[in-house]
């Protein structure tokens, strides 16, 4: 590995320069991995203790109840389930086009060059927008517009809701599943490319199917984080989507998700009961999380060769 | 009949190209409206005094944000030392072992630390951090905010590097050049741009946070540069105002989101120059 | 590079903790959002006087009561005194010292806005879903030189926990049983009908936007934003119209010692019903953690001076100022808070 000297000039061990610095380099790459990973568990512990007094008080009725009634201490969490569900997953579809759009925009057509700093500076801005800012301008900007809409298709105009939570929600992921996905499109290897393009390919074909496919962890990676952002994000969805704690029944109606109930009523909140609820919800989003990742992985391997 | 198709994929190809290039410019118009939207708010109450003087109470004319700007400084600062090069570590950890159980639990662990609620991990740092110390402080709002940094720059990294031909490490090893100094010096660099990108878009984000500052590093109308106690932030401030019933705050509000925003920006900028010097074309 | 890297370690160095200035008594306060601006007027007038840096930061009235409770802070603010079950799980007694009242005022959209007026038994049977339309009679009745258009009544309330959420359904409370059994009083409720949104500018900005929205918001908000505010019927059957003036005189009741008392549908004439005080928590025996005497005093001093000379600067924000009956029970609570055992207030 190091550069070895081949003569021993003194009894005591070869002298093996950047062999201690190896093992420590990997050592410290090994502690910092793990040290993630406690952090992880250490958070889900915290979060199981603190959710006890609920835990056993409702146990599975929390799960599946639909009432959150904090000054009767009934506590059920499955509308703000559903809620978290539709609106992450609807806001992933959405930005999916614009999303890798950017991505191919950026780490293909346009690498370099005033446009290509632009366009990636004003992706990357997004994520530094406060979402506060996005909440306020959703309900001032998008409300009225998802309104006109509701109107023509006859439906009770409230304007806020899933639908317009999803889009908030939308723009705000771009950034993880654009970002990401450029920088692995521009990584993907010449000689592949060229290889493509000596075979008659276009454009077009070279890039779905042998870029993508080629940086296609990087991109799963993306869209991975911008869904992760989604189901936790909280001030810009709350202040659109309506926070009514019934069941939704259609992308139209107002609803709520875990995260901003949690944001919402953690607060005020006083009360062991209702405080560890609140937790709990915070649990059930991590259980959630971690569901739909694994999921997501099996399904990628599945279909997928790793690159 | 082959001209017909390759005229077809022709069209495709150059439907595709529209295509890419529709969307991407459709999806800078939500920003673009947001800009102006807060420009719009807040252009007027920037001025020199804004940047530089303390916040004054309600009904006071004047007054600035400039103890909001130096926490959040703080904050960024405090939040980075640990996050970057733990979260660089853990992601060079993951592109050289791609398969395992350690490699498994921590790409895991970054999705699920990324999809937790910033005030739930505002409660975590409040529950192992205030609650130790007695009191708030800057330096448990920094640490709620360097774990909320940590999902993307481990993945940032792990995918930028996995996508970095094996051939260049094997060159560098050839040469004997020792592992640590293969990784740092020559595998890095090359993946600077992407490692780069990752950790501005955490910035970016907890830049703008406000959930997990409640209860760590709580505020405080007053400058203060001391770590241990509390500290104001730009999203606090923005918050507290946006949320008042003073029409005069909003437009503080305003101001702030405009000077948020722009530090952002100045950072992209700054760091994007630093890496290009850095990086390395293969 | 080095250099860079030098230099940075040298400002966390400067950042330490040895460059605070550990000689000034500073103190810590979290709660309630209402009188923020309130508090950082006072505190900013009482720094300049007194030279006390206070430090008040709108958590929430819970987490006010949280911090105070885990004594992370030195004193809390809250728009809803503690129950008995909250004060018997604290770690000491806590003190309620009233600073200020507050209202919460009716506000809604309709075209031409006209003025309006509302009963108990409308505001209950709206907010249960029992009347869904404007024209209805019972509107109508009250309103008679109205116009009320066909629209459908669309309720906006809080979808984050509130001190003004607790005195709103608080009022409606009491002046309905079904109310009180069906949802109840709390700073989160289980909103039978409507639409939840953030904040006072959430449920403000909702409203503007649908025409036919009924909603409630601090008086404050909606004087400063132009927002038009319904009058509502008191004890005595007459109409009372939110305002500074109106709110102060609903505390014109007999206050029990601890002035922990609701004010929502009050028996003073005059008073406004959906108004209530804000209060300032603290320990009663100040010595705890270590707390040495200069803060206690401090802190003695400071409320001493919020509910007297401080009140000053209560009106020109349109807060309500203390009565007299209010300030006197205050001046005996605060003489009352000790530090181990003897009575901090000079």
């Amino acid at each position: 590995m190091g550069a070895r000297s081949s003569s021993n000039s003194s009894a005591a061990r070869p002298r093996v320069p950047g062999l201690r610095a190896e093992s420590a380099f990997q050592k410290a790459l090994f502690v910092c991995a793990v040290a993630i990973v406690v952090l992880l568990t250490a958070i889900f512990l915290s979060l199981l203790l603190h959710s006890f007094p609920s835990l056993r008080s409702f146990g599975l009725s929390f799960f599946l109840g639909t009432a959150w009634d904090p000054v009767s201490r009934q506590f059920g969490a499955l509308p703000f389930l559903v809620g978290t569900l539709l609106t992450s997953f609807l806001s992933l579809l959405i930005c999916l086009p614009f999303s890798l759009s950017i991505s191919i925009f950026l780490g293909e057509y346009f690498t370099e060059g005033a446009l290509s700093s632009f366009l990636k500076n004003v992706t990357e801005l997004l994520a530094g927008i406060p979402s506060v800012i996005y909440g306020f301008w959703g309900l001032f900007a998008l409300v009225p517009v998802v309104r006109k809409i509701e109107m023509n298709l006859g439906i009770p105009p409230y304007g806020v809701g899933i639908f317009t939570a999803s889009l908030i929600l939308s723009v705000m992921i771009i950034p993880y599943a654009a970002s990401i996905g450029r920088e692995v499109i521009t990584l993907v290897p010449s000689d592949i490319k060229e290889a493509g393009y000596s075979l008659g390919a276009t454009r077009q074909e070279v890039i779905t199917k042998i870029i993508l496919p080629y940086a296609r962890s990087g991109i799963m990676a993306g869209i991975l984080l911008a869904l992760g952002r989604a189901l936790g994000e909280t001030m810009a969805v709350t202040m659109v989507i309506g926070n009514s704690n019934i069941l939704p029944h259609s992308i139209f109606s107002p609803g709520n998700t875990m995260a901003s109930v949690i944001a919402n009523e953690f607060t005020e909140a006083t009360g062991r009961l209702y405080l560890s609820s609140l937790i709990e919800i915070g649990l059930l989003l991590f259980l959630v999380t971690l569901v739909i990742n694994i999921t997501g992985r099996y399904i990628i391997k599945k279909i997928g060769i790793e690159a | 009949m082959d001209q017909r198709k390759i005229e077809f994929r022709m069209a495709k190809d150059r439907g595709f190209e529209a295509m890419v290039i529709i969307f991407s410019f459709l999806s800078m118009i939500p920003l673009f409206l947001i800009l102006f939207y807060i420009l719009r708010n807040g252009l007027s109450s920037l001025s020199w005094e804004f940047l530089i003087e303390l916040p004054k109470p309600v009904g006071e004319v004047g007054g600035g944000i400039a103890n909001a700007i130096v926490g959040s400084v703080l904050l960024i600062i405090i939040a980075s030392l640990p996050a970057i090069p733990m979260g660089v570590m853990a992601g060079i950890y993951l592109s050289e072992h791609k398969r395992g159980r350690v490699s498994y639990l921590l790409r895991l662990a970054a999705e699920v630390l990324q999809g937790t609620p910033s005030i739930v991990i505002g409660i975590i740092a409040y529950l192992w951090v205030v609650i130790s110390m007695g009191g708030f402080s800057a330096l448990s709002g920094g640490i709620a905010l360097g774990i909320m940094m940590l999902p993307v720059i481990v993945r940032a990294t792990e995918e930028t590097l996995k996508l970095i031909p094996d051939s260049l490490k094997e060159a560098s090893l050839a040469l004997g050049i020792p592992y640590y100094k293969t990784i740092l010096k020559v595998i890095l660099p090359a993946g600077l741009s992407g490692i780069t990108t990752g950790i501005l878009i955490s910035v970016a984000r907890i830049a703008g946070e406000t959930a997990p500052l409640l209860f760590t590093a709580f505020g405080n109308p007053f400058m203060n540069w001391n770590i241990i106690k509390p500290v104001n932030a730009l999203p606090l401030l923005i918050y507290n105002y946006a949320t008042s019933p003073y029409p005069e705050w909003h437009s503080i509000a305003w101001g702030a989101s405009c000077v948020l925003v722009s530090i952002v920006l100045v950072l992209n900028l700054v760091a994007r120059i630093i890496a290009k010097r850095w990086k390395v074309q293969f | 590079m080095n250099t860079l890297v030098a230099i940075f370690l040298a400002f966390l160095v400067l950042l330490s903790p040895a460059s605070a200035s550990a000689n000034r008594v500073e103190l810590i306060g979290a709660g309630a959002t209402f009188p923020y601006p309130l508090y950082s007027k006072m505190f900013d007038v009482y720094w300049k006087q007194a030279g006390v840096k206070v430090n008040y930061q709108a958590i929430g009235s819970g987490g006010g009561i949280r911090q105070l409770t885990n004594m992370t802070v030195d004193f809390g603010g809250s728009d809803a005194f503690m129950s008995d079950e909250e004060l018997a799980r604290a770690p000491a007694r806590i003190l309620h010292i009233p600073i200020c009242l507050g209202a919460v005022a009716l506000t809604y959209n309709l075209p031409g806005n006209p003025k309006l007026k509302f009963t108990p038994n409308l505001i209950a049977a709206i907010f249960l879903g029992k009347i869904t339309k404007w024209s209805d009679q019972g509107i109508a009745e009250v309103n008679p030189e109205v116009k009320l258009p066909g629209l459908a009544i669309t309720v906006v309330h809080r979808s984050d926990g509130s001190g003004t959420t607790f005195v709103f359904t608080d009022y409606v409370s009491k002046v309905s049983g079904e109310w009180e059994k069906k949802v109840g009083r709390g700073k989160a409720v289980n909103w039978p009908v409507g639409l939840g949104a953030k904040g006072n500018p959430g449920v403000a900005g909702l409203i503007k936007q649908l025409p036919g929205a009924l909603g409630y918001v601090e008086l404050i908000y909606a004087l400063h934003n132009g927002m038009p505010v319904a009058a509502i019927q008191g004890r005595n059957g007459s109409f009372v119209q939110p305002s500074v003036a109106s709110t102060t005189l609903a505390a014109n009741v007999p206050l029990p010692e601890d002035t922990r008392i609701s004010l929502t549908d009050t028996v003073a004439p005059g008073g406004y019903p959906i108004s209530s005080f804000t209060w300032i928590l603290v320990y009663k025996e100040q010595a705890y953690r270590g707390k040495p005497m200069e803060k206690a005093e401090a802190l003695v001093n400071l409320l001493w001076w919020m509910t007297h000379e401080g009140q000053e600067y209560t009106e020109p924000l349109d807060y309500a100022p203390l009565p007299a009956e209010a300030s006197g029970k205050a001046e005996r609570i605060i003489k009352s808070i000790t530090y181990n055992g003897s009575q901090v207030l000079k």
